[in-house]
C-alpha cells in the first residue's frame, strides 16, 4: 500500500492542473521569455506576466510588477534579508530584528551578514511561540534596518500577528520582511492590510512545483541583487526565467486564491477531528504550538515517554515527520520546540502532522487507530512510562551522557 | 526519512516484534542508561543463576533501531555464561540485524552499555551478599 501522505509543511504534490499548464512551457512555448524578436519569446514573456499577475493578486500586491521570481523561497529569503543590508552599507550601525523560530532560509543568512557588520535581534516569543509584541518594539531603535517575521511556522504552525507587527514597521518606517511560505493557500495574507514590504513565497508549499519561487517587493523599497548577470526581473534576479516553473506557481497561486474559502474550513474541520482523537484515544499527549492561533493543516504533539521516530515507524501507512530531527547526524532536537522551551525529553516525542488537500476523514481515522495501538505498545515498552507511573520525576533523574 | 531504506528487514522484524520485553523476574542485575534528552534510554534486567544469564529483558524508550538493538541483545545473552556474555559487542549486535544506518550506530553503543551495566551491578549485588 501507497504511504498516506500527511507531511505537508515538507512539500505538496504538483496539482494536476498545475501540470497541465506548464507542460507546453517545456515543449512548444520553450521560448526565452527575453528573446524579442520572435514569437516564441514574446509567447513565454505573456506567460510569465499572466503569472505575475496571479501571484501579485494572491497576495493583495498593487501591481505585478512588485514580485520578482526567484528558485525559491530561500533565494527570496536570501534577497530579502541580504539584500537590505547591502542597500543600507552607508549606515555604520545596522540591526535586524526577527524571533528564534524562523526558518533558516532566515536565520542563516542572518547569521552570514553578522561578518558584515549586522547583528541580529531576536524579539522573546511565548511558550507557544508567538512574539512578545512589547518585547519585539523594544529591540527596534534608529540603526534597525529591518524586520523579519515568519506568518506561520513550519514545525508548529503557530501564526504570529503580522498585521500588528506590520503596523508598527510602518510607524516606525522600518522595513518588514515576512517568510508567508507556510501560510499561503492555507490562511489569507494580504501585503497591503498587512503593512508587508516584502514576502517570500514558494510553489512547492502549495501545490505548484518545486525550484520556483518569488519575492514580493514593494514599490520603493531598495535592495541590493545578489545574483548578478543578465539584469533579468528588473535587475533584481539575473538568470534565464524558469518559465514552466514561473507558469506553475501562478497557476498554483490561481487555484489557492479561489479555493482557499472551501480548503481553509475543510482543513480545519480535518484538523479537529484530529486532535479531538487524540485527546479521546491517547492520553499524555501534549500539544506543541498554539491552540487556536495556528495553520488549519498543522497539529504537533509530544507523545510523553515514547520516541517520534518509533511512533513514525508504528504509523507506517503514514508519510510523517518528526519535530525532532533525530534522523540527522547530529541527533539535537528541533530549535523550534527548543525555543519555545519544550525540554528535550518531550522534543524526541514529538511528530508533526501536516495535512494537505488529498487528505480525508477516513485518513484520520485510520490514522488515529495505528496511533493509538502504537503509542500503546511502545509505551508499555519504555521504561520512562514505568518511572512516570511509578511517580518519578524523570527531568529530574541522573542521567549518563552517551551523546558527546 | 532515509532510515526507511536503510533499516534491514531484521531490524524491521525486532521493532514489531521485540522479544524479551519486561522486567526479568526475580532480577537479579540491572543496566539503565542513555538519557531521555538525547533520545533513548534502555534498561536491560537479569536474572543470572549458576553463573548463566537464565532469563533477560528489556523496556527501551527509542527510535526504531535502539528497540531492536534491545531485542537483539537479549536474544544474543540469554543462556550465556557471564564471561560469554560480556564479549558481546556493538559490533555483533550491529552484525546479527543485518547491520544499522550510520547515524543509528549508537543505538548498538547503548546496547552494549545496558548489557555491561546488568552485570556490573549483578556481579556488585553478588559480592555485597
Amino acid at each position: 500500500m501507497k504511504q498516506i501522505y500527511m507531511d505537508h509543511h515538507a512539500t505538496t504534490p504538483v496539482d494536476p492542473r498545475v501540470l497541465d499548464a506548464m507542460l507546453p512551457y517545456f515543449t512548444e512555448q520553450f521560448g526565452n521569455s527575453s528573446s524579442n524578436t520572435h514569437e516564441y519569446g514574446h509567447k513565454a514573456r505573456i506567460a510569465v506576466e499572466e503569472a505575475r499577475s496571479k501571484v501579485a493578486d494572491l497576495i493583495g500586491a498593487a501591481s505585478p510588477d512588485e514580485i520578482i521570481f526567484t528558485s525559491g523561497a530561500t533565494e527570496a529569503d536570501n534577497l530579502a534579508i541580504k539584500g537590505s543590508a547591502r542597500a543600507n552599507r552607508d549606515k555604520k550601525k545596522r540591526n535586524i530584528v526577527t524571533i528564534p523560530i524562523e526558518h533558516k532560509a532566515v536565520l542563516d543568512p542572518l547569521k552570514s551578514l553578522k561578518k558584515e557588520g549586522i547583528e541580529t535581534r531576536f524579539a522573546k516569543i511565548d511558550s507557544y511561540g508567538v512574539i512578545d509584541i512589547d518585547h519585539f518594539k523594544s529591540l527596534i531603535d534608529e540603526n534597525t534596518i529591518l524586520i523579519s517575521i515568519q506568518a506561520a511556522n513550519s514545525e508548529i504552525g503557530t501564526l504570529q500577528p503580522i498585521n500588528e507587527i506590520g503596523a508598527i514597521a510602518r510607524e516606525k518606517d522600518i522595513h518588514f520582511h515576512c517568510d508567508a511560505v507556510q501560510a499561503l493557500g492555507r490562511k489569507d495574507v494580504n501585503v497591503k492590510q498587512d503593512h508587508i514590504d516584502m514576502l517570500a513565497i514558494s510553489a512547492h508549499k502549495m501545490y505548484g512545483p518545486k525550484g520556483i519561487g518569488a519575492l514580493y517587493i514593494r514599490k520603493g523599497i531598495r535592495l541590493s541583487p545578489i545574483m548578478d548577470g543578465g539584469g533579468h526581473e528588473r535587475g533584481m534576479r539575473s538568470g534565464t526565467l524558469n518559465v514552466p516553473g514561473i507558469v506553475g506557481l501562478g497557476k498554483a497561486a490561481e487555484i489557492a486564491k479561489t479555493e482557499i474559502a472551501t480548503e481553509n474550513p475543510r482543513l480545519l474541520e480535518l484538523r479537529n477531528r484530529l486532535a479531538k482523537g487524540i485527546k479521546d484515544r491517547v492520553d499524555s499527549a501534549q500539544l506543541n504550538g498554539h491552540p487556536t492561533q495556528r495553520l488549519p493543516n498543522n497539529l504537533n504533539y509530544a507523545f510523553s515517554y515514547v520516541e517520534g521516530e518509533s511512533i513514525i515507524l508504528a504509523c507506517r501507512d503514514f508519510a510523517l515527520s518528526t519535530g525532532s530531527a533525530c534522523t540527522s547526524a547530529s541527533l539535537q532536537s528541533s530549535y523550534v520546540l527548543k525555543a519555545l522551551g519544550v525540554p528535550d525529553s518531550l522534543a524526541h516525542c514529538s511528530l508533526r502532522f501536516g495535512l494537505g488537500k488529498n487528505n480525508t476523514e477516513e485518513h484520520i481515522d485510520i490514522l488515529l487507530d495505528q496511533l493509538e495501538k502504537g503509542v500503546k505498545r511502545l509505551r508499555d515498552m519504555s521504561p520512562l512510562y514505568d518511572m512516570a507511573k511509578e511517580g518519578v520525576d524523570i527531568e529530574k533523574m541522573q542521567w549518563s551522557d552517551h551523546h558527546e | 526519512m532515509d532510515v526507511w531504506d536503510e533499516y534491514s528487514e531484521k531490524v524491521m522484524q525486532h521493532y514489531e516484534n521485540p522479544r524479551n520485553v519486561g522486567i526479568a523476574e526475580n532480577a537479579n542485575g540491572v543496566g539503565v542508561v542513555g538519557n531521555p534528552s538525547c533520545g533513548d534510554v534502555m534498561k536491560l534486567t537479569i536474572r543470572v543463576e549458576d553463573g548463566k544469564i537464565a532469563d533477560v529483558k528489556f523496556k527501551t524508550f527509542g527510535c526504531g533501531a535502539a528497540i531492536a538493538t534491545s531485542s537483539m541483545v537479549t536474544e544474543m545473552v540469554k543462556g550465556k555464561t557471564l564471561d560469554e556474555a560480556i564479549h558481546i559487542t556493538n559490533k555483533s549486535v550491529m552484525e546479527a540485524l543485518g547491520g544499522l544506518p550510520k547515524i543509528k550506530k549508537h543505538c548498538s553503543v547503548l546496547a552494549e552499555d545496558a548489557l555491561r551495566a546488568a552485570i556490573e551491578d549483578y556481579r556488585k549485588n553478588s559480592q555485597e551478599e
